[in-house]
């Protein structure tokens, strides 16, 4: 496998009257072809930002790139000037965002929303881009496309205006899927269906998938590899398994004993992570999480952990910590 | 929010600041006429018909802004009509305000019946443009300064009513409007005593967007005729008797324009941003 | 949509009916409908067979159904001034009246609407900043004092355009442009603020991923929604158009309703008034049912319910 996604040192900061955004933090991760990864944070990490950022869509003003690259099947995202930036959001990338209630346009057909970008990315013509809008509307497990096309938004279920977005995403065969949150805002049954007809998608059309979740719960039914973002940092990063079986990171591992399903004894209480997400406008000093860890080292306060490759652990296994986590869990358990 | 709060806002905002400082100098000077150097607005002096605007100060006397046609100072008159235009406007402001919150309290509080009739009158009223409303009123009245506050506060109280309705709506599910109403507190004292201060702030902010309108309308009739009548100087009345004078002696027309252009938009700047400040949702 | 239609139709009838309605009371509690509607000098005598024919004496509720009847007749009475009836005296100025308000309307769409856009696409610029002085001034303006200055300016300065009058393309570009000049400035502050509001929207984010053209997006994703407030606004400021038109019609001696009314008023030649306000608000009703039904046509929303 060669990397779709190279991105190197990106930072991205907000300039608010309040001060500075520290919003991303040095980011650098590779993403490989027909690879999924799941990035997972709360809110305020980074996570949504970064990608954003990458593809021009941050406002800017107050959002500014300080520095990084990312490199995308051989060139500079950040160095493409905005019309070639343009070719490349919806035609190569496709995008799916949050919320399907307000993510398309409430006056515009959907027929009309999903041929655009065909029309833009593809030169199709009108009724070519109606007919393959029909198609894709099938493709995502929509019933009588061809009257589906002529309705609007407001007329659709959540779940259903999901796979409306998904099929616009999807509409210019990408060869890289970013879903932010793509589920967050759906019942339960319906974030299951999606995530299905995403991987089924995936399996169809080969495209690498970024998938930005909050929910560790999610990652696990589709990622090949996780990466855990913090305070506007990478601080664990790792094949699934790996990170699921041997967390390094204590705010990764703060996030699975948060599942509901997790460990062996299913009723066990949920963990819930104690106290604050860091305040963005200080200047980043130490481990941003050293604040909630209970397992935080004098260290963690005054310098930032770099992401290096965790000590007997899988290949791949990063990790951005100055203590020795399963140590740590293993005297914890001795000591009870 | 108390009053320091709402100072240091309005002297953080640029455009407040101009809107609330041209607004109080404005009505001083109009206020402060009688103790200022003028002659009387109604003082005609054949000698010094049609004088320009000037700064020097010669055997005639001194008028900066000119004289009209019949030698009256213009700076006086300006001063003087300010007093009756603001006056005029403020008083058809209050009575719209007063019939519109009280009616706008009731609709709200009662509902029903009540609400549907008076919504009803809203709409219907709004269905007849402001302008033709008060020219057909003020033509059946007969010109004279009370009937020109009629017909100025009858255009204005279905702002304050639809404004204030729905804030007494909001207010009824409240609690303390729910907990008077569990001690058996009378429908007069519940409307008096805690609907009434609450839907003060918004009819306040309606009360000066409405005063930039009313000025406006108060010109326009004056200036058919249904307004202010001679010799009193209001404005817009000066501005129809400057007209005709329009093309040799501009200052007796372009002044009070521009005193009415001045005050109305700083009491329009003042009121967007007492809008902006306490209810952005009013707009 | 027929449902949809039909309310908006009855609630349209309603206004009419309450606009006569408001006319009556104007007239016959507010004044006396003797001296108003007879000319300035009659007899006592033709004042008390003015009365007997009105049937003052009869109930107010009989002399408001014959009223109702005569109004849907367009029966208003007969001009002394003109010596025919009052409705044809107004009938015969409408398409002047309409065709100002009409380019003021057009005007003020393409001026303002332009304005709010570029404003709002600027946002924290000095072009803002400039536009939204300029819009505070045209909202500031006494319509009348800005038609008296571009007489002076254009038409006896300059000699560019006719002082006065009606009848040619020369004639209607001052009082348009005064007119306008309200709308304009209106619209410009509306339409910004809805395009600043529109922006914020996930779906114009949704627009930029989907890479699409620059002018694409402002078109279709932006103006389409920015104008649908603006939509209902048109309606309240044509109000303000039929009403400003009174007075901009008088500067300009433009030969429309307004300039019939106001010399009507100035004779006491009140069935002329009567019309002729009557006929306006009337208008004004029919151009809002035409709004509501645009603004269906903007949103689905409001069409699919």
């Amino acid at each position: 496998m060669s990397a779709l996604l190279d991105v190197r040192g990106l930072r991205v900061r907000f300039d608010t009257p309040g001060g500075t955004v520290h919003a991303v933090n040095d980011v650098s991760y590779t993403l490989a072809d027909g690879e999924t990864l799941g990035v997972v944070g709360e809110s305020g990490s980074g996570k949504s930002v970064h990608v954003l950022a990458m593809l021009g869509l941050i406002p800017r003003p107050p959002g500014r790139i300080e520095a990084g690259e990312v490199i995308f099947a051989g060139r500079d995202l950040l160095r493409l000037s905005e019309a070639e930036l343009r070719d490349v959001r919806g035609g190569e990338i496709g995008i799916i965002f949050q919320d399907p209630m307000t993510a398309l346009n409430p006056v515009l057909t959907v027929g009309r929303q999903i041929a655009e970008p065909l029309m833009r990315h593809r030169g199709l013509s009108r009724a070519r881009a109606w007919a393959r809008a029909a198609e894709l509307l099938e493709l995502v497990g929509i019933a009588d496309p061809g009257r589906r096309l002529a309705q609007y938004p407001h007329q659709f279920s959540g779940g259903m205006r999901q796979r409306v977005m998904i099929a616009i995403a999807i509409a210019c065969d990408p060869k890289l899927l970013i879903a932010d949150e793509p589920t967050t805002a759906l019942d339960v049954t319906v974030q299951a269906q999606i995530l299905r007809l995403v991987r089924d998608l995936k399996a169809r059309m080969g495209m690498s998938v970024i998938w930005i979740t909050h929910d560790m719960g999610v990652v696990a039914g589709i990622a090949d590899a996780v990466q855990v973002m913090y305070g506007g940092r990478i601080v664990e990063r790792g094949p699934v398994r790996a990170i699921f079986k041997d967390p390094r990171n204590a705010y990764t591992w703060g996030l699975l004993r948060a599942l509901p399903d997790h460990g062996r004894r299913s009723h066990r209480r949920l963990h819930q992570i104690e106290g604050q997400p860091p305040d963005l406008t200080l200047p980043p000093e130490g481990d941003p999480f050293a604040p909630r860890n209970p397992f935080a080292t004098p260290r963690c306060f005054t310098e930032t952990p770099p992401l290096v490759p965790a000590a007997d652990a899988a290949p791949g296994h990063l990790v951005a910590a100055w203590y020795d986590l399963p140590r740590l869990l293993a005297e914890r358990e001795g000591a009870r | 929010m108390g009053a320091r709060g709402f100072f240091r806002a309005l002297a953080a905002s640029k455009a407040g600041m101009i809107g609330a400082g041209l607004v109080a100098l404005f009505v001083l000077l109009c206020a402060a006429a009688p103790l200022l150097p003028v002659p009387e607005p109604t003082q005609s002096n054949l000698r010094a018909r049609l004088m320009p605007p000037t700064l020097s100060w010669d055997a005639i006397g001194a008028h900066p802004l000119g004289t009209d046609n019949i030698g009256r100072d213009m700076l006086s008159r300006i001063l003087y009509g300010g007093q009756l235009t603001l006056a005029i406007g403020a008083a058809a402001v209050v009575l719209g305000g007063f019939v519109g919150v009280l009616l706008g309290i009731l609709a709200g509080f009662r509902g029903g019946i009540t609400d549907r009739i008076l919504m009803r009158l809203v709409d219907i009223q709004l269905a007849f443009p402001l302008m033709l409303l008060a020219l057909i009123v003020a033509a059946a009245l007969g010109p004279s300064v009370r009937n020109l506050i009629i017909v100025l506060a009858l255009t204005s109280w279905t702002r304050y009513a639809r404004i204030v309705r729905g804030q007494t709506l909001a207010l009824r599910e409240r609690e303390f409007v729910q907990s008077a109403r569990a001690i058996a507190a009378s429908p007069w004292r519940i409307m008096t005593r805690h609907i009434l201060p609450n839907v003060m702030t918004p009819a306040l902010v309606v009360a000066t967007l409405e005063l930039a309108r009313v000025i406006i309308l108060e010109a326009a009739l004056s200036f058919l005729g249904l307004g202010v009548q001679p010799p009193w100087p209001s404005w817009g009345r000066m501005l129809a008797e400057g007209r005709t004078y329009m093309a040799s002696a501009w200052w007796i027309a372009a002044f009070p324009g521009l005193a009415i252009m001045l005050t109305v938009l700083s009491v329009n700047l003042l009121g967007d941003w007492l809008r902006d400040y306490f209810d952005p949702k009013l707009r | 949509m027929s449902r949809f239609l039909a309310g908006r139709f009855g609630e349209s009838a309603l206004a009419v009916l309450g606009v006569v309605t408001i006319v009556f009371v104007v007239t016959r509690l507010l004044g006396d409908p003797a001296i108003l509607m007879l000319p300035v000098g009659a007899t006592p005598e033709q004042l008390a067979s003015f009365r007997a024919e009105l049937g003052i004496d009869r109930p107010l509720f009989t002399q408001y159904v014959d009223f109702l009847w005569d109004a849907a007749r367009g029966d208003f009475g007969r001009s002394f001034q003109h010596n025919r009836a009052a409705f044809e005296v107004v009938l015969e100025r409408m398409p002047a009246t309409l065709q100002l308000a009409g380019s003021a309307i057009a005007l003020g769409l393409i001026i303002g609407g332009g304005a709010g856009l570029i404003a709002a696409m600027n946002r924290g610029g000095v072009i803002e900043v400039f536009v939204m002085l300029l819009a505070l001034l045209g909202q500031a303006t006494p319509v009348f004092w800005l038609g008296l200055l571009l007489i002076l300016f254009f038409a006896v300065d300059l000699g560019w355009f006719p002082t006065g009058g009606g009848g040619s393309f020369r004639h209607l570009v001052l009082p348009a442009v005064t007119l306008a000049t309200f709308t304009s400035a209106s619209i410009a502050r509306l339409l910004r603020s809805s395009v600043i509001d529109v922006l914020r929207e996930d779906y114009v984010r949704t627009a930029r991923a989907k890479g699409l053209m620059p002018r694409t997006v402002v078109v279709w994703h932006i103006a389409r929604n920015a104008l649908i407030p603006v939509a209902t606004m048109v309606g309240i400021l044509a109000g303000e158009l039929l009403g400003g038109s009174v007075v901009t019609e008088t500067v300009f001696a433009w030969p429309g309703v307004g300039r019939v009314i106001v010399q009507a008023i100035e004779v006491k030649d009140f069935p002329v008034v009567q019309a002729g306000i009557m006929l306006i608000a009337i208008t004004f009703v029919s151009i809002n049912f035409v709004v509501d039904l645009l603004y269906g046509v903007l949103d689905p929303r409001i069409r699919l319910r």
